[in-house]
């Protein structure tokens, strides 16, 4: 069960907002790069988040590049999963492959503060200040394998090869 | 039953039939990673355990993103890539060379081939029909070690373009209006792929320049059949054994189709800040812009300089507007100053940047300033995209870009001439 309060973005949160080109050069210093995640979405995020929150965005979250960092710094800023009404390809990918659940629910009704409460396993989103129940669609299997060994990395050093198929 | 593009390659290389839906563990002919996201690839690589590389003469690393180096930090993301290039034998590009997608273009993608790249736009290779797709650091350092990646098949939207594009009217304006019209995630976890007389007659430059942005539509690919044209690339790269014929079936599945007739078509350009805020130029009419940026892995090839010098030839860039002109490649580089198509870009009061991304991801050459406007010939427009959250990015075909370097206000390449 994850607990934790939501942060509600717009539509379209680019992996431009979440970690900008203008800090590349902070790309191997992650720790750094951290302090400046969807600052330019929002300024105050950083600042606010505790561990086990949950990021909220609304459709098409993480359009753009394939920067794995962008995800890795998400995770970082303790962030426990990211909910969206749809996510771009690579950044599902990437979430996944570090071990971060990306949930794809109708996000319209949570609202920013709202205390959450998800059940993985039953694939419940509990909205707790707003009292309804959201149902997210169920994460493909391929990537739950992924998933659950806490990331691609640890799921092939463990299995030693894809044993998806 | 019939196979779409990306069902008959997929197919062939597992050599077993597969239909959209299904989940493959496949491998792969080409991986890569650039300055930015091969860092985190090397360290994911190394960190893991892996030991050597599954091919080193199909595992390539490119420093094109800050290329040469703006700072220190990116020195140091460098000199990770020279030894680990060094250490195990792979390929690696050093700056100058050019942008990954267009090298992969020029020299390594072939018919019929499966690309993973560390960068978003690697669906370029699509042009080359081959199944190309961008991927994060982690699934790169896999498929670096072990030669192989999985995904799902994906379903197909096919774009059948019928006719003929009018005078001045592109590929790039084709892309935009196709984006325009399904979205920013029209396509997503989706293959395009793209047909019809249009797209039959295109250079591979053209096809290049929409398979490029495939993924500004969400797409996993963005594929065109390996043709006359295609064999026409290879042989002057001089690697026409690699040709391949690849087609899809007539009765081949799709998801659906969309048809479009060129012949309607006009200069199109994406307003800030997403690409499927799309517009005509000319109902931007008066639009101030400060700089234009003309190049990339989108629109810095030979013809689109080609086609730019023929609008700036004996005319003059706006004395309020900066040009910012980046080859995609040496090779195009070489190309463009042998044709005098620098010099004419120089003349009319651009500045030549060298080969590489430049001012695309805003990282360095080219940030805008507070308020300010770009219109970039490039593949995003995003908030902040070119190094300023406070600045506004247009996107447009070279023609469109440089009949707006001349008048300082967006503009109709049509009436400059």
């Amino acid at each position: 069960m994850l607990k934790g309060k939501a942060f509600k973005f717009a539509d379209n949160i680019s992996t431009d907002l979440i970690v900008p080109g203008r800090l590349a050069h902070l790309r191997s210093n992650l720790p750094e790069l951290a302090k400046h995640v969807l600052e330019d979405a929002d300024p105050t995020f950083v600042s606010r988040v505790n561990a086990g929150d949950f990021v909220v965005g609304g459709n098409n979250f993480g359009l753009g590049s394939s920067r794995e960092h962008a995800p890795l710094v998400i995770k970082m800023a303790g962030v426990s999963a990211i909910l969206a009404k749809s996510v771009a390809r690579i950044f599902f990918r990437n979430a996944i492959n570090r071990g971060l659940p990306v949930l794809i629910c109708d996000t319209d009704n949570i609202n920013e503060g709202d205390e959450l409460e998800i059940d993985l396993a039953n694939g419940t989103v509990k909205d707790i200040t707003n009292e309804i129940t959201l149902h997210f669609k169920p994460i493909p299997n391929a990537m739950l394998a992924i998933l659950k060994e806490g990331g691609l990395i640890p799921y092939i050093q463990k299995h030693g090869d894809f044993k998806l198929e | 039953m019939g196979k779409t593009l990306t069902e008959k390659i997929i197919s062939q290389k597992l050599g077993r039939d597969v239909c959209a839906g299904e989940i493959v563990v496949c491998p792969v002919d080409l991986a890569f990673a650039q300055d930015t996201t091969g860092p985190l690839t090397v360290r994911e690589f190394l960190g893991s355990g892996f030991k050597s590389l599954a091919d080193k003469r199909r595992t390539v690393l490119f420093l094109d993103h800050a290329a040469p180096s703006p700072n220190a930090q990116l020195s140091a993301d460098h000199m990770l890539l020279r030894s680990f290039a060094h250490d195990t034998g792979c390929v690696i590009s050093d700056i100058g060379a050019g942008v990954c997608h267009q090298i992969v273009a020029e020299n390594l993608a072939r018919p019929g081939d499966v690309i993973v790249g560390a960068d978003s736009h690697t669906v370029t290779a699509g042009a080359l029909c081959s199944f190309a797709t961008g991927m994060g650091s982690s699934d790169v350092a896999v498929a670096f070690a072990l030669g192989k990646t999985w995904f799902r098949v994906p379903e197909t939207i096919r774009i059948e373009v019928k006719n003929q594009f009018p005078h001045f009217v592109t590929a790039k304006d084709l892309i935009l209006h196709i984006i325009g019209l399904i979205g920013a995630d029209g396509a997503t976890y989706k293959a395009l792929e793209f047909g019809g007389k249009a797209i039959d007659n295109m250079s591979i430059a053209g096809r290049l320049t929409i398979a490029n942005m495939a993924v500004e539509a969400g797409a996993k690919v963005g594929l065109f059949s390996s043709d006359q044209t295609t064999e026409k690339l290879l042989r002057e790269m001089g690697r026409p054994e690699q040709f391949r014929s690849i087609s899809p079936d007539k009765d081949a599945v799709y998801e659906k189709t969309i048809e479009i007739d060129a012949s309607t078509l006009s200069p199109t350009v994406a307003r800030p800040h997403t690409v499927d805020n799309t517009v005509l130029a000319k109902d931007l009419s008066g639009v101030r812009i400060h700089q234009v940026f003309l190049g990339t892995c989108t629109n810095g090839r030979l013809e689109d300089f080609a086609l730019a010098a023929s609008i700036l030839r004996n005319k003059k860039v706006h004395p309020q507007t900066r040009l910012i002109v980046a080859p995609a490649s040496k090779r195009v580089l070489l190309q463009a100053m042998d044709a005098g198509y620098i010099r004419i870009f120089v003349e009319a009061g651009g500045t030549i940047i060298p080969p590489g991304c430049g001012a695309c991801l805003g990282l360095h050459q080219g940030i805008l300033g507070d308020g300010e406007a770009c219109l970039s010939t490039a593949n995003r427009n995003f908030k902040g995209r070119m190094g300023n959250p406070n600045s506004f990015v247009y996107l447009a075909s070279p023609a469109t870009a440089v009949a707006t370097a001349i008048t300082g206000v967006v503009t109709d390449p049509r009436e400059v001439l």
